[in-house]
Protein backbone atom coordinates (compact mmCIF):
# COMPACT_ATOMS: atom_id res chain seq x y z
CA UNK A 1 0.00 0.00 0.00
CA UNK A 2 2.98 2.30 0.44
CA UNK A 3 2.65 3.02 -3.02
CA UNK A 4 -0.10 4.52 -3.30
CA UNK A 5 1.19 7.46 -0.68
CA UNK A 6 2.71 10.96 -1.30
CA UNK A 7 4.31 13.26 1.72
CA UNK A 8 3.39 16.35 2.28
CA UNK A 9 6.69 18.58 2.58
CA UNK A 10 5.10 21.54 3.32
CA UNK A 11 1.76 23.30 4.20
CA UNK A 12 1.36 27.20 4.72
CA UNK A 13 -2.16 29.24 5.05
CA UNK A 14 -3.08 32.69 5.11
CA UNK A 15 -5.19 33.86 8.02
CA UNK A 16 -8.86 34.04 7.37
CA UNK A 17 -11.03 36.66 7.62
CA UNK A 18 -12.09 39.95 5.62
CA UNK A 19 -9.22 41.15 3.53
CA UNK A 20 -10.98 43.91 1.14
CA UNK A 21 -8.01 45.30 0.67
CA UNK A 22 -6.16 42.50 -1.20
CA UNK A 23 -7.25 40.15 -4.07
CA UNK A 24 -7.66 36.08 -3.48
CA UNK A 25 -4.71 36.16 -5.55
CA UNK A 26 -2.57 37.52 -3.41
CA UNK A 27 -4.15 35.42 -0.49
CA UNK A 28 -3.51 32.27 -2.35
CA UNK A 29 0.13 33.58 -3.39
CA UNK A 30 1.15 34.36 0.74
CA UNK A 31 -0.63 30.64 1.23
CA UNK A 32 2.00 29.02 -0.88
CA UNK A 33 4.90 30.56 0.22
CA UNK A 34 4.28 30.42 3.64
CA UNK A 35 4.12 26.05 2.17
CA UNK A 36 7.05 26.79 0.10
CA UNK A 37 9.04 27.75 3.24
CA UNK A 38 7.65 24.63 5.19
CA UNK A 39 8.50 22.63 2.60
CA UNK A 40 12.75 24.48 2.36
CA UNK A 41 11.84 24.38 -1.48
CA UNK A 42 12.66 26.95 -3.72
CA UNK A 43 9.67 27.79 -6.40
CA UNK A 44 11.37 26.90 -9.28
CA UNK A 45 11.82 23.71 -8.13
CA UNK A 46 7.73 22.83 -8.39
CA UNK A 47 7.24 21.09 -11.44
CA UNK A 48 3.87 21.10 -10.90
CA UNK A 49 1.18 23.62 -9.77
CA UNK A 50 -2.26 22.42 -8.86
CA UNK A 51 -4.59 25.27 -8.45
CA UNK A 52 -8.19 25.31 -6.45
CA UNK A 53 -10.32 27.93 -8.80
CA UNK A 54 -12.94 30.13 -7.32
CA UNK A 55 -15.99 30.89 -9.20
CA UNK A 56 -16.83 34.69 -7.98
CA UNK A 57 -13.48 36.43 -9.10
CA UNK A 58 -13.71 36.58 -12.84
CA UNK A 59 -11.63 35.25 -15.66
CA UNK A 60 -8.81 34.53 -13.11
CA UNK A 61 -10.48 32.75 -10.81
CA UNK A 62 -11.58 30.38 -13.61
CA UNK A 63 -7.93 29.61 -14.55
CA UNK A 64 -6.34 30.01 -10.79
CA UNK A 65 -3.05 27.37 -11.82
CA UNK A 66 -1.66 29.88 -14.12
CA UNK A 67 -2.72 32.98 -12.39
CA UNK A 68 -1.14 31.84 -9.25
CA UNK A 69 2.15 30.69 -11.33
CA UNK A 70 2.03 33.73 -12.85
CA UNK A 71 2.10 35.74 -9.50
CA UNK A 72 4.89 33.43 -8.22
CA UNK A 73 6.72 34.14 -11.74
CA UNK A 74 6.25 31.75 -14.38
CA UNK A 75 8.83 29.41 -14.60
CA UNK A 76 7.26 26.86 -17.11
CA UNK A 77 6.27 23.98 -14.39
CA UNK A 78 2.79 21.98 -15.82
CA UNK A 79 -0.47 23.12 -14.28
CA UNK A 80 -3.97 21.68 -13.93
CA UNK A 81 -7.06 24.15 -12.53
CA UNK A 82 -10.02 22.48 -11.20
CA UNK A 83 -13.29 23.30 -9.90
CA UNK A 84 -15.32 21.03 -7.73
CA UNK A 85 -17.26 23.61 -5.30
CA UNK A 86 -16.46 23.12 -1.66
CA UNK A 87 -14.42 19.58 -2.93
CA UNK A 88 -11.59 21.72 -5.37
CA UNK A 89 -9.66 21.68 -2.50
CA UNK A 90 -9.38 17.61 -2.56
CA UNK A 91 -9.61 17.49 -6.23
CA UNK A 92 -6.56 19.62 -7.10
CA UNK A 93 -4.87 17.69 -4.33
CA UNK A 94 -5.74 13.98 -5.99
CA UNK A 95 -4.55 15.86 -9.44
CA UNK A 96 -1.10 16.41 -8.28
CA UNK A 97 -0.84 12.72 -6.15
CA UNK A 98 -1.65 11.52 -9.99
CA UNK A 99 1.40 13.40 -11.17
CA UNK A 100 3.30 12.13 -8.66
CA UNK A 101 2.41 8.80 -8.35
CA UNK A 102 2.40 8.00 -12.20
CA UNK A 103 5.91 9.35 -11.99
CA UNK A 104 5.54 12.49 -14.63
CA UNK A 105 6.67 14.72 -11.54
CA UNK A 106 8.34 14.61 -8.25
CA UNK A 107 7.15 17.67 -5.86
CA UNK A 108 4.18 19.86 -6.41
CA UNK A 109 2.73 23.24 -5.27
CA UNK A 110 -1.45 22.82 -4.34
CA UNK A 111 -3.32 26.19 -3.80
CA UNK A 112 -6.49 26.78 -3.10
CA UNK A 113 -7.50 30.79 -2.11
CA UNK A 114 -11.02 33.12 -2.36
CA UNK A 115 -12.11 36.54 -1.45
CA UNK A 116 -15.83 36.58 -1.42
CA UNK A 117 -18.54 39.03 -0.40
CA UNK A 118 -20.44 39.68 2.45
CA UNK A 119 -23.14 37.61 3.64
CA UNK A 120 -24.87 34.17 2.29
CA UNK A 121 -23.49 32.83 -0.87
CA UNK A 122 -25.83 33.48 -3.63
CA UNK A 123 -26.19 31.75 -7.11
CA UNK A 124 -23.93 33.55 -10.11
CA UNK A 125 -26.18 35.71 -11.94
CA UNK A 126 -27.86 35.53 -14.76
CA UNK A 127 -31.27 33.71 -15.90
CA UNK A 128 -31.09 29.80 -15.65
CA UNK A 129 -34.52 28.33 -14.70
CA UNK A 130 -32.73 24.56 -16.11
CA UNK A 131 -29.99 25.17 -12.96
CA UNK A 132 -31.45 23.84 -9.64
CA UNK A 133 -29.27 25.82 -8.01
CA UNK A 134 -30.61 28.66 -9.08
CA UNK A 135 -34.46 27.59 -9.27
CA UNK A 136 -34.27 26.32 -5.38
CA UNK A 137 -33.14 30.49 -4.60
CA UNK A 138 -35.64 31.69 -7.64
CA UNK A 139 -38.95 29.28 -6.42
CA UNK A 140 -39.03 29.38 -2.68
CA UNK A 141 -35.65 31.02 -1.47
CA UNK A 142 -34.02 27.92 -0.03
CA UNK A 143 -30.41 28.83 0.67
CA UNK A 144 -27.60 27.09 2.56
CA UNK A 145 -28.30 27.73 5.87
CA UNK A 146 -32.13 26.43 5.02
CA UNK A 147 -30.73 23.08 4.68
CA UNK A 148 -28.94 23.09 8.15
CA UNK A 149 -32.24 24.18 9.61
CA UNK A 150 -33.65 21.15 8.36
CA UNK A 151 -30.98 18.61 9.12
CA UNK A 152 -31.22 20.06 12.77
CA UNK A 153 -35.00 20.01 13.24
CA UNK A 154 -34.37 16.53 11.82
CA UNK A 155 -32.26 15.69 14.51
CA UNK A 156 -34.40 16.90 17.05
CA UNK A 157 -37.25 14.77 16.03
CA UNK A 158 -35.87 11.60 15.84
CA UNK A 159 -32.82 11.38 18.15
CA UNK A 160 -34.30 14.14 21.07
CA UNK A 161 -31.19 16.45 19.71
CA UNK A 162 -31.55 20.11 21.80
CA UNK A 163 -31.04 23.39 20.58
CA UNK A 164 -28.38 23.49 23.56
CA UNK A 165 -26.67 20.21 22.52
CA UNK A 166 -26.05 21.93 18.88
CA UNK A 167 -24.83 25.55 21.09
CA UNK A 168 -22.06 23.19 22.28
CA UNK A 169 -20.95 22.20 19.21
CA UNK A 170 -20.62 25.73 18.55
CA UNK A 171 -18.76 26.16 21.88
CA UNK A 172 -16.38 23.53 22.03
CA UNK A 173 -15.36 24.86 18.23
CA UNK A 174 -14.87 28.43 19.61
CA UNK A 175 -12.60 26.73 22.17
CA UNK A 176 -10.34 24.66 19.91
CA UNK A 177 -9.68 28.03 17.29
CA UNK A 178 -9.32 30.37 20.06
CA UNK A 179 -5.58 29.63 19.96
CA UNK A 180 -5.58 28.97 16.06
CA UNK A 181 -3.35 31.75 14.25
CA UNK A 182 -5.25 31.48 11.18
CA UNK A 183 -8.74 31.21 12.35
CA UNK A 184 -10.87 33.98 11.71
CA UNK A 185 -12.46 34.18 15.20
CA UNK A 186 -10.37 33.61 18.14
CA UNK A 187 -13.65 34.60 20.90
CA UNK A 188 -14.55 31.80 23.07
CA UNK A 189 -18.20 31.68 22.83
CA UNK A 190 -21.12 30.33 26.13
CA UNK A 191 -24.11 28.57 25.04
CA UNK A 192 -25.58 31.63 26.36
CA UNK A 193 -24.06 34.13 24.08
CA UNK A 194 -25.44 31.39 21.05
CA UNK A 195 -28.72 31.11 22.63
CA UNK A 196 -28.60 35.23 22.12
CA UNK A 197 -27.76 35.46 18.77
CA UNK A 198 -30.72 35.80 16.52
CA UNK A 199 -32.21 32.68 14.63
CA UNK A 200 -31.32 32.54 10.80
CA UNK A 201 -33.19 28.94 10.08
CA UNK A 202 -34.83 27.43 12.96
CA UNK A 203 -33.57 26.25 15.16
CA UNK A 204 -30.08 27.85 14.07
CA UNK A 205 -28.83 30.47 15.34
CA UNK A 206 -26.10 33.06 13.52
CA UNK A 207 -23.80 32.18 15.63
CA UNK A 208 -24.14 28.45 14.39
CA UNK A 209 -24.08 28.70 10.98
CA UNK A 210 -20.41 29.14 9.32
CA UNK A 211 -19.49 32.72 8.06
CA UNK A 212 -18.17 33.79 4.17
CA UNK A 213 -14.73 34.13 4.74
CA UNK A 214 -11.24 35.38 2.64
CA UNK A 215 -8.52 32.91 3.45
CA UNK A 216 -5.87 30.50 1.26
CA UNK A 217 -4.42 27.35 2.19
CA UNK A 218 -1.68 25.17 0.21
CA UNK A 219 0.51 22.70 0.22
CA UNK A 220 4.14 21.10 -1.18
CA UNK A 221 3.63 17.56 -1.54
CA UNK A 222 5.92 15.51 -3.58
CA UNK A 223 7.03 11.27 -3.87
CA UNK A 224 8.40 9.80 -0.90
CA UNK A 225 11.22 8.85 -3.01
CA UNK A 226 11.65 13.17 -3.64
CA UNK A 227 11.14 13.44 0.67
CA UNK A 228 14.19 10.93 1.42
CA UNK A 229 16.93 12.67 -1.05
CA UNK A 230 15.98 15.81 0.49
CA UNK A 231 16.90 14.32 3.80
CA UNK A 232 12.91 14.89 5.11
CA UNK A 233 13.17 12.06 7.97
CA UNK A 234 9.41 10.50 8.31
CA UNK A 235 7.24 12.72 6.40
CA UNK A 236 3.59 13.23 6.91
CA UNK A 237 2.01 11.22 4.26
CA UNK A 238 -1.61 11.09 2.10
CA UNK A 239 -2.40 7.67 2.45
CA UNK A 240 -5.74 8.14 1.25
CA UNK A 241 -7.81 10.53 -0.83
CA UNK A 242 -12.24 10.16 -2.07
CA UNK A 243 -13.27 11.81 -4.82
CA UNK A 244 -16.09 9.44 -5.27
CA UNK A 245 -19.42 10.83 -7.02
CA UNK A 246 -22.86 9.51 -5.10
CA UNK A 247 -24.21 6.21 -6.05
CA UNK A 248 -27.93 6.44 -6.51
CA UNK A 249 -30.13 7.69 -5.25
CA UNK A 250 -29.57 10.18 -2.82
CA UNK A 251 -32.34 9.56 -0.30
CA UNK A 252 -30.96 12.44 1.91
CA UNK A 253 -32.54 16.04 0.17
CA UNK A 254 -29.28 17.88 -0.35
CA UNK A 255 -28.01 21.22 -1.66
CA UNK A 256 -28.49 22.24 -4.04
CA UNK A 257 -31.59 19.76 -4.97
CA UNK A 258 -35.16 20.98 -3.46
CA UNK A 259 -35.97 17.08 -4.27
CA UNK A 260 -34.76 14.43 -2.42
CA UNK A 261 -34.22 11.72 -5.10
CA UNK A 262 -37.02 8.92 -4.77
CA UNK A 263 -35.75 5.63 -2.54
CA UNK A 264 -38.95 4.09 -4.60
CA UNK A 265 -36.76 1.26 -6.47
CA UNK A 266 -33.99 0.70 -3.83
CA UNK A 267 -36.22 0.71 -0.28
CA UNK A 268 -33.26 2.38 1.63
CA UNK A 269 -34.16 5.60 2.89
CA UNK A 270 -31.20 6.89 4.51
CA UNK A 271 -29.26 6.26 1.56
CA UNK A 272 -26.93 8.85 1.44
CA UNK A 273 -24.04 10.01 -0.43
CA UNK A 274 -22.40 11.57 2.91
CA UNK A 275 -22.19 8.08 4.34
CA UNK A 276 -20.43 7.29 0.86
CA UNK A 277 -17.68 9.80 0.85
CA UNK A 278 -15.59 8.51 4.05
CA UNK A 279 -15.78 5.03 2.66
CA UNK A 280 -13.67 5.10 0.08
CA UNK A 281 -10.84 7.29 1.98
CA UNK A 282 -10.96 4.44 4.12
CA UNK A 283 -10.31 1.73 1.69
CA UNK A 284 -7.50 3.30 0.01
CA UNK A 285 -5.63 3.83 3.29
CA UNK A 286 -6.22 0.18 4.66
CA UNK A 287 -8.29 1.42 7.60
CA UNK A 288 -11.15 1.82 9.46
CA UNK A 289 -13.38 4.77 11.98
CA UNK A 290 -11.64 3.28 15.24
CA UNK A 291 -8.09 4.03 13.64
CA UNK A 292 -8.49 7.74 13.43
CA UNK A 293 -7.27 9.61 15.93
CA UNK A 294 -9.01 12.86 14.69
CA UNK A 295 -11.01 14.54 12.15
CA UNK A 296 -11.48 17.67 10.35
CA UNK A 297 -15.37 17.62 9.38
CA UNK A 298 -17.25 19.90 7.61
CA UNK A 299 -19.37 22.06 10.04
CA UNK A 300 -21.25 24.60 7.84
CA UNK A 301 -23.61 24.42 11.00
CA UNK A 302 -22.95 23.43 14.57
CA UNK A 303 -25.68 20.35 14.00
CA UNK A 304 -24.46 19.83 10.63
CA UNK A 305 -21.11 18.54 13.27
CA UNK A 306 -23.38 15.84 14.80
CA UNK A 307 -24.59 14.57 11.17
CA UNK A 308 -21.18 14.45 10.05
CA UNK A 309 -19.92 11.77 13.61
CA UNK A 310 -22.39 9.42 12.04
CA UNK A 311 -21.60 10.04 8.40
CA UNK A 312 -17.74 8.72 8.92
CA UNK A 313 -18.83 5.75 10.92
CA UNK A 314 -17.58 7.70 14.59
CA UNK A 315 -20.96 6.71 16.24
CA UNK A 316 -24.35 4.99 15.12
CA UNK A 317 -26.97 7.24 13.91
CA UNK A 318 -28.50 9.17 16.17
CA UNK A 319 -25.43 9.00 18.81
CA UNK A 320 -24.09 12.39 17.96
CA UNK A 321 -24.89 13.59 21.06
CA UNK A 322 -23.67 11.19 23.59
CA UNK A 323 -20.31 11.31 21.80
CA UNK A 324 -20.47 14.79 22.48
CA UNK A 325 -21.09 14.80 25.63
CA UNK A 326 -18.80 12.45 26.81
CA UNK A 327 -16.51 14.90 25.61
CA UNK A 328 -15.32 12.57 23.12
CA UNK A 329 -15.28 14.93 20.33
CA UNK A 330 -13.04 17.58 22.34
CA UNK A 331 -9.50 18.14 22.72
CA UNK A 332 -8.50 15.50 24.94
CA UNK A 333 -11.28 13.37 24.49
CA UNK A 334 -11.16 9.75 22.21
CA UNK A 335 -11.54 11.31 19.28
CA UNK A 336 -11.46 15.27 19.03
CA UNK A 337 -13.30 16.79 15.94
CA UNK A 338 -12.68 20.31 14.46
CA UNK A 339 -9.20 20.81 16.63
CA UNK A 340 -8.29 23.39 14.48
CA UNK A 341 -12.14 25.04 15.07
CA UNK A 342 -13.53 24.11 11.93
CA UNK A 343 -15.54 26.12 9.50
CA UNK A 344 -17.10 27.74 12.83
CA UNK A 345 -13.63 29.44 13.26
CA UNK A 346 -12.94 29.91 10.18
CA UNK A 347 -15.92 30.32 7.83
CA UNK A 348 -16.11 29.39 4.45
CA UNK A 349 -13.22 29.84 1.84
CA UNK A 350 -14.62 27.25 -1.01
CA UNK A 351 -11.74 26.30 -2.52
CA UNK A 352 -9.20 26.89 0.28
CA UNK A 353 -11.44 24.76 2.71
CA UNK A 354 -10.66 21.54 1.49
CA UNK A 355 -6.45 22.23 1.71
CA UNK A 356 -7.03 24.38 4.93
CA UNK A 357 -8.36 20.80 6.40
CA UNK A 358 -4.98 18.94 5.31
CA UNK A 359 -2.43 21.45 6.92
CA UNK A 360 -4.28 20.98 10.02
CA UNK A 361 -3.87 17.42 9.98
CA UNK A 362 -0.54 17.40 8.76
CA UNK A 363 0.20 20.16 11.72
CA UNK A 364 -1.06 17.86 14.58
CA UNK A 365 0.30 15.03 13.10
CA UNK A 366 3.43 16.82 13.42
CA UNK A 367 2.86 17.75 16.64
CA UNK A 368 2.83 21.61 15.88
CA UNK A 369 -0.85 22.66 16.74
CA UNK A 370 0.22 24.89 19.43
CA UNK A 371 -2.64 25.31 22.02
CA UNK A 372 -4.97 22.81 20.32
CA UNK A 373 -2.63 19.75 19.98
CA UNK A 374 -4.25 16.30 19.96
CA UNK A 375 -2.30 13.94 22.26
CA UNK A 376 0.39 12.38 20.07
CA UNK A 377 -2.37 11.39 16.82
CA UNK A 378 -0.86 9.05 14.18
CA UNK A 379 -4.10 9.10 11.50
CA UNK A 380 -6.46 11.70 10.86
CA UNK A 381 -8.91 12.48 8.24
CA UNK A 382 -10.36 15.27 6.63
CA UNK A 383 -14.04 15.31 4.96
CA UNK A 384 -16.41 17.34 3.01
CA UNK A 385 -17.75 17.03 -0.14
CA UNK A 386 -19.32 19.82 -2.78
CA UNK A 387 -22.72 20.38 -4.04
CA UNK A 388 -24.24 18.28 -7.38
CA UNK A 389 -22.05 15.47 -6.05
CA UNK A 390 -18.10 15.95 -5.38
CA UNK A 391 -16.42 13.94 -2.75
CA UNK A 392 -13.93 15.25 -0.72
CA UNK A 393 -12.00 13.25 1.99
CA UNK A 394 -8.12 12.57 3.02
CA UNK A 395 -6.09 10.50 5.17
CA UNK A 396 -2.88 11.61 7.11
CA UNK A 397 -1.12 9.48 8.64
CA UNK A 398 2.31 9.53 10.22
CA UNK B 1 -58.35 44.90 -12.92
CA UNK B 2 -56.66 41.37 -11.87
CA UNK B 3 -53.43 40.54 -13.10
CA UNK B 4 -52.29 37.45 -15.40
CA UNK B 5 -51.84 34.22 -12.95
CA UNK B 6 -48.31 33.14 -14.46
CA UNK B 7 -45.92 29.64 -13.62
CA UNK B 8 -43.03 31.31 -11.85
CA UNK B 9 -41.47 27.70 -13.90
CA UNK B 10 -43.02 26.06 -17.01
CA UNK B 11 -43.77 22.37 -16.46
CA UNK B 12 -43.64 21.80 -13.20
CA UNK B 13 -46.95 21.22 -11.37
CA UNK B 14 -50.64 22.39 -13.16
CA UNK B 15 -52.20 25.75 -12.49
CA UNK B 16 -55.61 23.93 -11.13
CA UNK B 17 -56.11 26.21 -8.01
CA UNK B 18 -58.62 24.00 -6.58
CA UNK B 19 -56.32 20.58 -6.96
CA UNK B 20 -52.42 21.54 -8.29
CA UNK B 21 -50.18 18.66 -9.08
CA UNK B 22 -46.61 18.76 -9.06
CA UNK B 23 -45.49 17.22 -12.16
CA UNK B 24 -42.68 15.02 -11.84
CA UNK B 25 -41.05 11.78 -13.73
CA UNK B 26 -41.32 8.20 -13.58
CA UNK B 27 -38.76 5.66 -14.72
CA UNK B 28 -40.57 3.20 -17.20
CA UNK B 29 -37.67 0.85 -16.13
CA UNK B 30 -37.57 0.71 -12.49
CA UNK B 31 -40.56 2.66 -11.71
CA UNK B 32 -38.54 5.25 -9.51
CA UNK B 33 -40.12 8.95 -9.28
CA UNK B 34 -38.11 12.00 -10.29
CA UNK B 35 -39.18 15.45 -9.62
CA UNK B 36 -38.35 18.22 -11.47
CA UNK B 37 -38.63 14.79 -13.97
CA UNK B 38 -34.76 16.14 -15.80
CA UNK B 39 -33.88 17.76 -13.09
CA UNK B 40 -32.53 15.27 -10.16
CA UNK B 41 -30.26 12.48 -9.51
CA UNK B 42 -30.03 10.13 -11.99
CA UNK B 43 -30.27 5.69 -11.86
CA UNK B 44 -27.72 4.11 -13.87
CA UNK B 45 -30.27 1.42 -14.38
CA UNK B 46 -32.38 4.15 -16.21
CA UNK B 47 -30.99 5.94 -19.68
CA UNK B 48 -30.51 8.91 -18.23
CA UNK B 49 -33.82 11.18 -18.45
CA UNK B 50 -34.89 8.99 -21.76
CA UNK B 51 -36.54 6.56 -20.00
CA UNK B 52 -38.91 8.97 -17.99
CA UNK B 53 -42.58 9.76 -18.70
CA UNK B 54 -44.44 12.65 -16.98
CA UNK B 55 -46.56 11.66 -13.43
CA UNK B 56 -48.63 13.48 -11.55
CA UNK B 57 -47.19 13.10 -8.15
CA UNK B 58 -49.31 13.38 -4.78
CA UNK B 59 -50.87 16.10 -3.69
CA UNK B 60 -50.64 14.83 -0.12
CA UNK B 61 -47.53 14.36 2.37
CA UNK B 62 -45.82 14.43 5.29
CA UNK B 63 -43.39 16.73 7.11
CA UNK B 64 -39.92 15.34 6.80
CA UNK B 65 -38.42 18.52 7.75
CA UNK B 66 -38.67 22.23 8.21
CA UNK B 67 -36.97 25.86 8.95
CA UNK B 68 -37.28 29.25 8.47
CA UNK B 69 -35.98 31.77 6.20
CA UNK B 70 -35.88 34.19 9.07
CA UNK B 71 -33.46 36.45 6.59
CA UNK B 72 -34.17 37.63 3.16
CA UNK B 73 -32.91 34.96 0.85
CA UNK B 74 -30.40 35.98 -2.19
CA UNK B 75 -31.22 36.44 -5.84
CA UNK B 76 -32.71 35.61 -8.10
CA UNK B 77 -35.63 35.14 -5.11
CA UNK B 78 -37.81 38.32 -5.17
CA UNK B 79 -38.54 39.87 -1.88
CA UNK B 80 -41.91 41.59 -1.95
CA UNK B 81 -41.43 44.36 0.15
CA UNK B 82 -41.47 44.46 3.32
CA UNK B 83 -39.90 41.25 3.78
CA UNK B 84 -41.71 38.11 5.98
CA UNK B 85 -40.09 35.86 6.94
CA UNK B 86 -41.34 32.28 6.00
CA UNK B 87 -41.11 28.49 6.95
CA UNK B 88 -40.00 25.82 4.12
CA UNK B 89 -40.84 22.34 4.60
CA UNK B 90 -39.45 19.45 3.02
CA UNK B 91 -42.38 16.96 2.71
CA UNK B 92 -42.05 13.29 2.31
CA UNK B 93 -44.58 11.73 -0.28
CA UNK B 94 -45.41 8.01 0.48
CA UNK B 95 -46.06 6.35 -2.94
CA UNK B 96 -43.37 8.00 -4.30
CA UNK B 97 -40.84 8.01 -1.81
CA UNK B 98 -39.37 10.82 -2.50
CA UNK B 99 -39.24 14.18 -0.22
CA UNK B 100 -40.11 17.94 -1.63
CA UNK B 101 -39.39 21.29 -0.58
CA UNK B 102 -41.94 24.08 -0.48
CA UNK B 103 -42.12 26.93 1.64
CA UNK B 104 -45.53 26.61 3.54
CA UNK B 105 -48.29 28.92 2.91
CA UNK B 106 -48.46 32.69 4.88
CA UNK B 107 -49.70 32.34 8.46
CA UNK B 108 -48.04 29.45 9.02
CA UNK B 109 -45.47 29.18 11.67
CA UNK B 110 -43.10 26.83 13.08
CA UNK B 111 -45.08 26.37 16.07
CA UNK B 112 -48.18 25.12 14.27
CA UNK B 113 -46.06 22.05 12.43
CA UNK B 114 -43.42 19.26 13.38
CA UNK B 115 -42.15 16.80 11.40
CA UNK B 116 -44.98 14.36 10.61
CA UNK B 117 -47.44 16.90 10.07
CA UNK B 118 -49.49 15.87 6.97
CA UNK B 119 -49.66 18.57 4.44
CA UNK B 120 -51.41 19.47 0.81
CA UNK B 121 -50.17 20.88 -1.32
CA UNK B 122 -51.35 24.39 -2.55
CA UNK B 123 -50.44 27.34 -4.67
CA UNK B 124 -50.15 30.73 -4.28
CA UNK B 125 -48.12 34.08 -5.69
CA UNK B 126 -44.45 34.11 -5.41
CA UNK B 127 -44.10 37.62 -6.54
CA UNK B 128 -45.74 40.33 -8.68
CA UNK B 129 -45.10 43.04 -11.45
CA UNK B 130 -47.34 45.55 -12.81
CA UNK B 131 -49.21 43.06 -15.37
CA UNK B 132 -48.36 39.55 -13.93
CA UNK B 133 -48.68 37.80 -10.63
CA UNK B 134 -46.09 34.83 -10.58
CA UNK B 135 -47.18 31.60 -9.07
CA UNK B 136 -45.48 28.84 -7.54
CA UNK B 137 -46.43 25.42 -5.41
CA UNK B 138 -46.59 26.28 -1.62
CA UNK B 139 -47.09 23.24 1.62
CA UNK B 140 -50.92 24.09 3.39
CA UNK B 141 -52.21 22.46 6.51
CA UNK B 142 -54.43 19.62 5.56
Amino acid sequence: MTTNEIAVLGVGMHKWGKFPGKTFVDIGVEAGRNALVDAGIEWDEIQFLSGANTVRNGYPGWVSASTFANALGFQGCQIASSYAACASGATALSIARSQILSGICDVALVIGADQVAKGMFAPVPGDRPNDVDWLRFRLMGLSNPAYFGMFARRRMALYGDTEDDFATVKVKNSEHGSSNPNARYAKVFSIDDVNASPVVADPLRLLEICSTSDGGAALVVSSLDYARKKGIKDPVRIAGISTVSPTYPNAIIDMPYFASDSWHSVGDQHHTFKNQIAQHAYKEAGITSTDLDFAEVYDLSSAYELDWYEHIGLCEKGDARNLLHNGDTRLGGKVPVNPSGGLGAFGEAIPAQAIAQVCELTWQLRGQATGRQVDNPQIGMSINYGMFGHGSSVIARV
Amino acid sequence: MSKNRIPAVESMFTMDFENPQLVGGRSKITGSYYFPKDLSGSDPRGKGSEDREEVFLSTVGTIWSYTTASYPPALPYQIIEPFEPFVISAVELEKENIVICGQMMPGIEVRDIDVGTKVKLALDVLYEDEENEYIVWKWDLL
